[in-house]
């Protein structure tokens, strides 16, 4: 190395001292480069970086707003399904109380028919048995009435008397009657 | 560099390629200095290579990339978020990113023609492009810091904050050196010096294996294959180098602007 040095030093070829011409080119090329650069290769590249950027969180907010819309159908439909339900047991509770209610309207209406067919009964058994009384009363008078007559040979036509007589015996029966139950 | 210095010493003939051979002569003759060189045509061929390739990649600008859209934002990408997001940071740093990404492929660009058979010259291990190169960093990050901070920049990046009084007088006067002296002599040599001895070390193995392929002596013969052993694993290190170094240049304009940009917080 140290025979390089000095044979390039006697020679006078010092390799520090630049060549004007080789800088001047250098320097001109380099500028040239630079303003290409600026112009033109860093705009491009910057532009395509940009718009990618852009379209990767495009495509993002897209997802993310479909993704809100998809969740509140959802919810909606939740809401939609619980309203249906709450709905079908409002109905079902409503059918139930109304079928206890017609239930209960019905019993009291068959109560009330069973009441008044019964009254009715009674009614009519009461009327009948009064009629018979009655008519039993005049047709035994009468009977016993005509009865005794007979046997007795003595006028009873006197209705009045026989009346009395018919009545005080029936009387004397139905205490006899009365006194025989206790 | 020891088996390539023996046979020199030993037979007296061999003599290395100095600096001078990597100033080929001129393709068209010029007035002044050496005229229009090889070393030139591979510039302006980079600014062509580099336009060309960003603009076809760039132009479509399609949401979903093709192959050569893909290379190219993975290129960018590289240099805008790997050095210009991560070293300056915060809001302003896509001002830099055109910056940061025309040196880094510039560079980059011309330091593989290094490792291109035919072409095999790295356009930086020729210094005035270095000096160019750093000079423009140089006055970027200073205005920088001017705009940023006023005047009061200069005190801001050679006064320390937090440093006791009586150390001042030591403390500012290497501040002034590192920061402004020593800073842009530094960046431009470390690229143009890793390049040239790239250049150098490539060509004078090669010049050494065609002296020894044509020794007499089959043993300095076939020493050559081990010379050609030595310089495929040197022509891949400089490959290497040669990536990096286009790294690392860009990376330190990209800490020089942020520190010029937050000196107020340094």
């Amino acid at each position: 190395m140290n025979q390089l040095i000095i044979s390039a030093a006697t020679e006078g070829a010092n390799p520090l001292v630049p060549n004007p011409w080789e800088m001047l080119v250098v320097f001109a090329g380099f500028a040239v480069l630079m303003y290409i650069v600026v112009k033109y290769v860093v705009p491009m590249f910057e532009k395509t970086f940009a718009e990618r950027a852009e379209a990767i969180e495009g495509g993002i907010a897209k997802a993310e707003k479909a993704q809100a819309e998809a969740s509140a159908a959802l919810e909606e439909y939740k809401q939609q399904l619980t309203d249906a339900r709450a709905e079908a047991n409002r109905i079902r509770e409503e059918a139930r109380a109304e079928g206890a209610q017609i239930l209960a309207d019905l019993k009291e209406k068959a109560a009330l028919e069973s009441a008044r067919i019964t009254a009715q009964a009674h009614a009519a058994i009461q009327s009948e048995r009064q009629a018979a009384v009655v008519s039993l009363r005049t047709e035994v008078g009468t009977l016993a009435t005509t009865l005794a007559g007979r046997i007795v040979g003595e006028s009873l036509e006197d209705d009045a008397r026989s009346a009395r007589v018919v009545d005080r015996f029936l009387a004397d029966l139905e205490n006899q009657n009365a006194g025989a139950a206790k | 560099m020891i088996a390539l210095a023996l046979p020199a010493q030993d037979s007296g003939t061999f003599t290395p390629p100095g600096i001078e051979e990597i100033h080929l002569p001129a393709i068209l003759p010029w007035g002044a200095a050496d005229g229009f060189s090889k070393q030139m045509l591979l510039v302006i061929l980079s600014v062509v290579i580099i336009a060309a390739f960003f603009l076809m990649a760039a132009r479509k600008g399609q949401l979903v990339p093709g192959r050569l859209q893909f290379a190219g934002e993975a290129a960018y990408g590289f240099v805008r978020n790997g050095i210009g997001k991560d070293i300056i940071g915060g809001k302003d740093f896509m001002k830099y990113v055109p910056l940061l990404f025309s040196l880094f492929f510039f560079i980059l660009v011309n330091n593989i023609y290094g490792a291109i058979p035919v072409i095999q010259l790295p356009t930086f291990s020729h210094v005035g492009g270095a000096y160019v190169m750093a000079g423009i960093v140089y006055v970027t990050w200073i205005a920088i810091g001017v705009k940023k901070n006023g005047l009061r920049y200069f005190k801001l990046a050679t006064v320390p904050s937090g440093v006791p009084g009586y150390i001042l007088p030591i403390v500012i006067p290497i501040e002034i050196i590192s920061n402004f002296l020593v800073r842009p002599v530094t960046h431009s040599l470390r690229l143009f010096a890793t390049m040239l001895a790239g250049h150098l070390i490539v060509m004078i193995a090669g010049s050494g294996i065609e002296y020894l392929v044509t020794q007499e002596n089959l043993f300095l013969k076939g020493t050559s294959v081990l010379v050609l052993g030595g310089a495929i694993a040197m022509y891949m290190l400089e490959a290497l180098i040669m990536v990096l170094q286009a790294y690392v240049f860009t990376l330190l304009t990209a800490i020089y602007i942020e520190g010029a940009l937050h000196a107020d917080s340094h």
